[in-house]
């Protein structure tokens, strides 16, 4: 286990090292960033003096070092355009974006392991292929125009909800709901896929010959079992969740780090988008690793891999 | 994800006793029928579109903004799907910008697909340390956010067609490297493999030509999951702004027009969505269809 454990920390960290290169290289791409930064008006002085004052001058390398040296420091320097520094402005807006992404998660697990349970239980039913059919609706439709509709439909014409903005709950269950409901079919599948196998395995077959109640070996033995992988792919979905929040904060006016990227990329703010970027990836490597470990705990099989 | 065990496509249909009965079985599965038959009408649409569409699709008319499809109170046939804030034809521009979706879709497939199945084909072939570095780009890639490094790429480079074409085309490799190199791994040991090892092929022929034709099955199934997820992605960056630019008549971008206009006109956003979601559901209908009926040990 100690092996398994070592392992996987190694290659989690090998992997944020490269992804802080590659947010690094985001802000090369667009060639010379003194010029973006002064903006049009710009004289040849000022560029060069913006080139000095964020040490643009030095070679790539050494402004990546830099650079990296100031992030391990939690300095993630300041907004060109907000006139703050990154880290603040990550800090307020941080929570606003894990209570969507939580609340999306609860959303796409409260109706797809539920679904999932029950098309495997009554499989090749109309039940089983609605659900299946819900899935591939879901999996079907852009995100943001979901949203859209849901605001149409729950804001406009029934008023039920506010349109958009962060102020309380209400504000939030919109954007869950759209941003949950394009998790939901890959849970629902795997859930589904994994109950199927579980049914047909032999030591639920010895609990049901055992005369327990159907209830009690389809929720404490069978359920069990068929939700493990479904723990790690909840975890991975949490995290591009995350990612995918930029579309739909947006679209709801939140302010949170997904409406900040958004702000920085339409602004040429590079601190900005490369330290969303950055902390979305290390997020996400973040939860991965946890889901391989919780997965390794909780089902000692892929241990030996 | 599982990968199915047997990749051979030969074995699981009837005997190749002619093209009607292939295709006769084939449509006996509802999901690829209605998938294959949404998308066929949905292509004959792209590609008939100056033939079909009552309208030029960039043709504006002042007179004639904001007019309601036929369906409603006053709608006429004059525009069967209504003008948008320009007074341009919607049916013309929906038809036209199916081309928009199609093309991306496919060419992004293409692109991803290609890099995919090479670093597949590498990893799962050679295994050792081949294997741990491409194993290790693959985790990396799935690290970044996509749609947040595709918009800041594509704000970056500036959006146009090619730019989104070759960024997602970039970006989602992952699912065919990674589908790819189970398959490898699991036939790299066959005895026909070893056979053409004996007698003295080239790495690169065993890889291309006796490998590489069992993976068809499971690279045509990538295909359709990532054509789809492209045209996701590009409606989404169209929407933002960053992807397709006007005057161009890309879905996303019409729903991104027609968003001010939603609250009092609901179809504005509801018609190039639902053209989205119909496509997107027809692709991956097919896409679930030929799994099906190609690889049923992938079937739960």
């Amino acid at each position: 286990m100690l092996g398994f454990l070592l392992r996987r920390l190694g290659i989690a960290l090998c992997v944020a090292v490269t992804v802080s290169l590659i947010s690094f290289s985001l802000l090369h791409l667009s060639g010379d960033l003194a010029t973006a930064i002064g903006g049009p008006e710009a004289s040849s002085e000022q560029i060069e003096q913006i080139r000095v004052q964020y040490g643009l001058d030095k070679p790539l390398a050494t402004q990546y070092v830099n650079w990296l040296g100031d992030v391990l420091r939690l300095d993630l320097g300041n907004s060109f355009f907000f006139q703050e520094s990154v880290y603040n402005l990550i800090a307020s807006r941080l929570p606003i974006t894990l209570s969507l992404g939580a609340m999306a998660l609860v959303v796409a697990l409260v109706v797809a392991i539920p679904l999932g349970v029950l098309a495997a239980v009554k499989r090749d039913t109309w039940i089983d292929r609605l659900a299946l059919s819900i899935a591939v609706l879901g999996q079907a439709m852009p995100s943001f125009w979901f949203a859209l509709m849901l605001i149409v439909l729950f804001a406009v014409t029934l008023h039920w909800l506010p349109v958009s903005g962060n102020a309380t709950w209400a504000h939030f269950v919109m954007p869950a709901i759209a941003l949950g409901y394009y998790a939901t079919p890959a849970i629902m599948r795997l859930t589904r896929a994994g109950m199927l196998d579980v049914l047909a395995s032999d030591y639920i077959r010895t609990a049901r010959a055992k005369g327990l109640r159907p209830g009690r070996v389809l929720f404490k033995h069978a359920l069990r079992n068929a939700l493990i992988p479904v723990v790690a792919v909840a975890a991975v979905e949490f995290g591009f969740m995350l990612g995918g929040s930029v579309v739909i904060e947006t679209v709801f006016s939140l302010q949170g780090i997904g409406q900040l990227a958004w702000d920085a990329i339409a602004r040429n703010d590079f601190p900005v988008v490369q330290a969303v970027v950055l902390l979305i990836a290390l997020i996400y490597i973040v939860l991965t690793l946890l889901a391989d470990l919780l997965n390794a705990v909780l089902d000692p099989r892929i241990r030996v891999r | 994800m599982s990968t199915p065990a047997t990749l051979a496509i030969n074995d699981y249909l009837p005997p190749p006793s002619g093209l009607g009965r292939r295709l006769r079985h084939c449509f006996g599965h509802r999901g690829f029928a209605l998938g294959a038959g949404l998308l066929l009408l949905i292509i004959i649409g792209a590609v008939c579109a100056p033939l079909l569409a009552p309208h030029d699709p960039y043709a504006q008319d002042v007179m004639q903004r904001m007019k309601p499809p036929v369906w409603m109170a006053k709608g006429t046939w004059q525009y069967p799907l209504g003008t948008d804030k320009l007074g341009r034809d919607y049916l013309s521009r929906l038809l036209f910008g199916a081309r928009i979706s199609l093309f991306i879709g496919l060419a992004a497939a293409v692109i991803s697909g290609l890099i995919g199945t090479v670093l597949g084909l590498l990893a799962g072939y050679f295994g050792g340390k081949v294997d741990a570095l491409i194993s290790y780009l693959i985790t990396t890639r799935l690290a970044m956010p996509v749609v947040m490094v595709a918009l800041a790429s594509a704000s970056l480079m500036g959006g146009s067609l090619n730019v989104v074409i070759v960024l997602l085309g970039c970006l989602l490799w992952d699912r065919f490297a990674v589908v790819v190199r189970a398959a490898v791994q699991q036939i790299r040991d066959a005895e026909y493999v070893a056979a053409a090892q004996a007698l003295g092929c080239t790495t690169p022929r065993i890889l291309f030509s006796e490998i590489l034709p069992n993976l068809v099955g499971a690279l045509i199934v990538v295909a359709t999951l990532e054509m789809a997820h492209a045209i996701l992605l590009e409606s989404a960056l169209s929407f933002l702004g960053v992807g397709v630019q006007p005057p161009t008549p890309s879905w996303g971008l019409m729903i991104a027009e027609g968003k001010p206009y939603m609250f009092f006109s609901p179809w504005v956003i509801a018609i190039p969505g639902v053209a989205l979601m119909l496509l997107v559901l027809a692709i991956n209908l097919l896409g679930d269809g030929i799994r099906d009926l190609i690889l049923p040990d992938g079937r739960n």
